[in-house]
C-alpha cells in the first residue's frame, strides 16, 4: 500500500467537509441519498474483483458485491433525482386552477404519487 | 498507459462528484448536481468495464442488470414518507458491497492456496496480462491484511446496522430503544473480539501471494463479530434519535468504500468514500447539535431508556392541570382571521401522511391574505431534512420553509402556531426547566405566539417521555385526532367560510 493513498484520503476528506458544510437544511435528505449513491463507487471495486479471476468463491463474492453496489448506485441517484424535482420555488398562482392534487379524499393521493 | 487512462477517468469522475455535491447546496442547482454526479459514476463504471481485463463479462452484465433493476424499482415505487428507511437500506447495500469486495479480494488469494487446480488455471489466465497492475497479485502483506480487516469491519457494521435501522424506521421491528442488562458489556466484549480477530488476520498474513487458513478463519470471525456489533450499535437507539443514526451510517458507508479502496489501491474509491464519510459526519454533528447532545450520548441510548424508567419525573407536575380542547370549526375560524400562521410539522405529519392536506389548508389561508410560514426543526421526523422532502412532495415552495434559527423570532408576532404531530421539539421545558431531560435542546418557541393549536392523537408524551407543558398552557388548544382527518375538516370549514 502506498502512502499516496492516505494523502489522497485525507485531502479528499477536507474537500468533502468544505463542500458539504454549505448545504442548507432543506436539502439534507437529498444530500444524504445523493452522497450515499456516490459511496456506491464500490461498484468499481466490485467490477474489478468480480471480473478478474475465475475462482468460484471470489466470483460469487464479487457478484454479490456488484449487485449490492449497483442497487446502491442506481437506486440512490434515481431517488435523489425524484426528490429534487419536487423542490420548487414559489412560481405558481395560488388560488387559480388547482390540480386534483389538492383534493382531500384519500384516493387522489394515490394519483399524486409518481 | 492503460492504467494511466483509467486513473484519469477516475479523476474526472471524482471531480464530477465534488462539483455535483457543491451544486447540491442550492435547490436551484441541486438536480443538475445530482445528475452530474450520476454521470461521473457512469464514467467510472464504463472506464472500468472497457479498460480493465474483465474475464467474465456475463457475470458483470448480469450483476449490473439485476442490481440496476432492483435499484430502479425501489427508487420509483417508494413513497416519500418511506424515504428514511430507503436511505437506510441503500446505506446497508453500500456497506455490504464494500465488505464483500474486500472479502472477494482475499478469496482470490485464498483459492490459490486451497485448490491447486483452480490456482493453476487462474495463473494460466493471468499470463497474457502481466502489465495490468490490478491483476498481478502483489504480496499479501500484513498491511494489506489490515486494510482488508478494516474494510470488512466497517462494511459489515454498516450493513447490519443499516438494516436494523431500516427495520426500526419501517416499523418491522420496534422503534423503541431496546436495552438489556449487559448490553454495554456485550458490546465491549465483541469490540475486543474484533481487535483480536484483526490481530489474528494481520499476523497470519505473509509476504507472499498465498493465504494461510488462519487469515480466512480470522476474517470470517471478524465479519460475524462486526455484523453483531452493527446490530448492537443501532438496537438501543430510539425512533427520534434516528436522524443521527441514519447520518452516521451514511458516513460509515463512505468510509467502507474508502477502506475497500485501500485494499484495491483504487483512487476512485478512496476519494469518493472520503467525500461521503465527511458529509455524513457533518450531518451527524448538525443533528447532535440540534438536540444539544453529544454523539456518545445518542449512541449509548441516553433517552427513552433512562429518563422514562427512572423517577426523573418533571419538576412541574401536570396534575390538576387541564387541557383546552378545540374543534376543527373553531380552529378554522381562528386561523382565517389571523394575520400570520406558522405551521410546525413533526413526525406525526409523516405518520398521518397529511402533507397534501396541510398544503391545501395553507393555500386556502393564503388566498384569504393570511401569511403562512412553515417552521422546520432540524431533527423533526426520522432523518435530516425529512419534513422538507414531504412538504416538497406536496408542492410547498421551499421558500416558505424556514429553519429554526430564522423563524424563532417570528413566533412573538404570530397569531396562530399550528403544531402538526411535533412534540419534544416544541416543549418549552427545554428552555425553562433545568431538571427536564431535554433541557438545553434548541426548540421552536411556539409557546410565544398568541394562540397555539396542537394536532395530536392523544396526550401521550413524546419520544423523550417528557410531559409537555405547552399542552396545558393558557394559549394552547388541542385538536385531538388523526392529523389528516383533522386538517381535512378544517379545510372544509375554511371553504364554507369563504363561500
Amino acid at each position: 500500500m502506498d502512502i499516496a493513498l492516505i494523502v489522497v484520503f485525507v485531502l479528499a476528506a477536507f474537500v468533502g467537509m468544505e463542500v458539504i458544510s454549505k448545504v442548507p437544511a432543506t436539502l439534507h435528505t437529498p444530500l444524504m441519498s445523493g452522497s450515499n449513491a456516490i459511496s456506491g463507487i464500490t461498484i468499481v471495486g466490485a467490477l474489478v474483483v468480480a471480473g478478474m479471476v475465475g475462482t468460484p468463491w471470489a466470483k460469487w463474492l464479487g457478484f454479490a458485491a456488484l449487485v449490492m453496489a449497483t442497487v446502491n448506485v442506481v437506486g440512490g441517484f434515481l431517488v435523489t433525482d425524484r426528490m429534487l424535482q419536487m423542490f420548487k420555488k414559489k412560481d405558481r398562482k395560488l388560488p387559480a386552477a388547482k390540480p386534483d392534487v389538492v383534493s382531500t379524499d384519500g384516493a387522489t393521493r394515490e394519483a399524486v404519487k409518481v | 498507459m492503460k492504467e494511466t487512462l483509467i486513473t484519469l477517468a477516475y479523476l474526472v469522475a471524482a471531480s464530477l462528484f465534488i462539483i455535483g455535491l457543491k451544486r447540491l447546496s442550492s435547490p436551484m442547482t441541486a438536480r443538475g448536481g445530482n445528475q452530474l454526479a450520476a454521470g461521473g459514476m457512469l464514467l467510472a463504471v464504463i472506464a472500468t468495464l472497457f479498460m480493465q481485463q474483465i474475464l467474465s463479462p456475463i457475470e458483470m452484465v448480469a450483476g449490473l442488470v439485476v442490481g440496476g433493476a432492483i435499484g430502479t424499482w425501489l427508487a420509483r415505487t417508494v413513497e416519500m414518507t418511506k424515504m428514511p428507511e430507503l436511505v437506510a437500506a441503500f446505506n446497508g447495500f453500500g456497506g455490504g458491497a464494500s465488505a464483500l469486495v474486500a472479502a472477494a479480494e482475499v478469496a482470490r488469494y485464498a483459492e490459490w492456496n486451497i485448490d491447486p487446480v483452480a490456482s493453476m488455471q487462474a495463473m494460466a489466465s493471468l499470463q497474457p496480462l502481466p502489465t495490468d497492475a490490478a491483476v498481478v497479485l502483489e504480496p499479501f502483506t500484513g498491511l494489506t491484511a489490515f486494510t482488508v480487516a478494516l474494510s470488512v469491519l466497517i462494511g459489515a457494521v454498516t450493513f447490519s446496522g443499516s438494516f436494523v435501522a431500516f427495520g426500526k424506521l419501517s416499523g418491522k421491528i420496534s422503534g423503541n430503544p431496546v436495552s438489556f442488562p449487559g448490553l454495554r458489556l456485550l458490546s465491549i466484549v465483541i469490540g475486543l473480539g474484533v481487535i483480536a480477530a484483526t490481530v489474528w488476520v494481520v499476523m497470519g498474513a505473509a509476504d507472499f501471494a498465498v493465504i494461510k487458513d488462519p487469515v480466512v478463519w480470522g476474517l470470517t470471525a471478524l465479519a460475524a463479530l462486526a455484523l453483531v456489533l452493527g446490530i448492537l450499535l443501532v438496537v438501543p437507539i430510539g425512533g427520534a434519535d434516528m436522524p443521527v443514526v441514519v447520518a452516521l451510517l451514511n458516513s460509515y458507508s463512505g468510509l467502507a468504500a474508502s477502506a475497500a479502496g485501500f485494499v484495491l489501491g483504487n483512487y476512485a474509491l478512496i476519494i469518493s468514500g472520503a467525500l461521503v464519510g465527511a458529509s455524513g459526519l457533518i450531518l451527524t454533528r448538525i443533528m447532535c447539535d440540534a438536540m444539544n447532545r453529544s454523539l456518545a450520548n445518542v449512541l449509548l441510548g441516553g433517552f427513552g431508556g433512562s429518563s422514562s424508567t427512572g423517577d426523573g419525573g418533571p419538576a412541574v407536575s401536570t396534575e390538576g392541570l387541564t387541557v383546552r380542547e378545540t374543534t376543527p370549526d373553531d380552529a378554522a375560524i381562528l386561523m382565517s382571521y389571523a394575520q400570520k400562521v406558522i405551521i410546525v410539522p413533526g413526525y406525526g405529519l409523516a405518520v398521518a401522511q397529511a402533507q397534501h392536506q396541510v398544503r391545501e389548508m395553507a393555500d386556502l389561508l393564503q388566498s384569504e391574505g393570511v401569511e403562512v410560514k412553515y417552521a422546520i426543526h432540524p431533527v423533526a421526523g426520522r432523518m435530516p431534512g425529512h419534513m422538507n422532502v414531504l412538504l416538497a412532495e406536496a408542492n410547498v415552495p421551499y421558500d416558505q420553509l424556514f429553519d429554526m434559527d430564522d423563524v424563532n423570532a417570528d413566533f412573538e408576532t404570530t397569531d396562530v402556531a399550528l403544531v402538526v404531530g411535533a412534540n419534544d421539539v416544541v416543549n418549552p421545558a427545554a428552555r425553562t426547566d433545568p431538571s427536564s431531560p431535554i433541557h438545553g435542546m434548541p426548540i421552536l418557541n411556539v409557546d410565544k405566539s398568541q394562540n397555539v393549536i396542537v394536532l395530536k392523537r392523544s396526550m401521550r408524551p413524546g419520544y423523550a417521555g417528557v410531559d409537555n407543558m405547552l399542552f396545558y398552557a393558557d394559549n394552547t388548544q388541542m385538536l385531538f385526532g388523526d392529523a389528516k382527518d383533522s386538517i381535512s375538516e378544517v379545510i372544509s370549514e375554511l371553504k364554507a367560510l369563504q363561500s
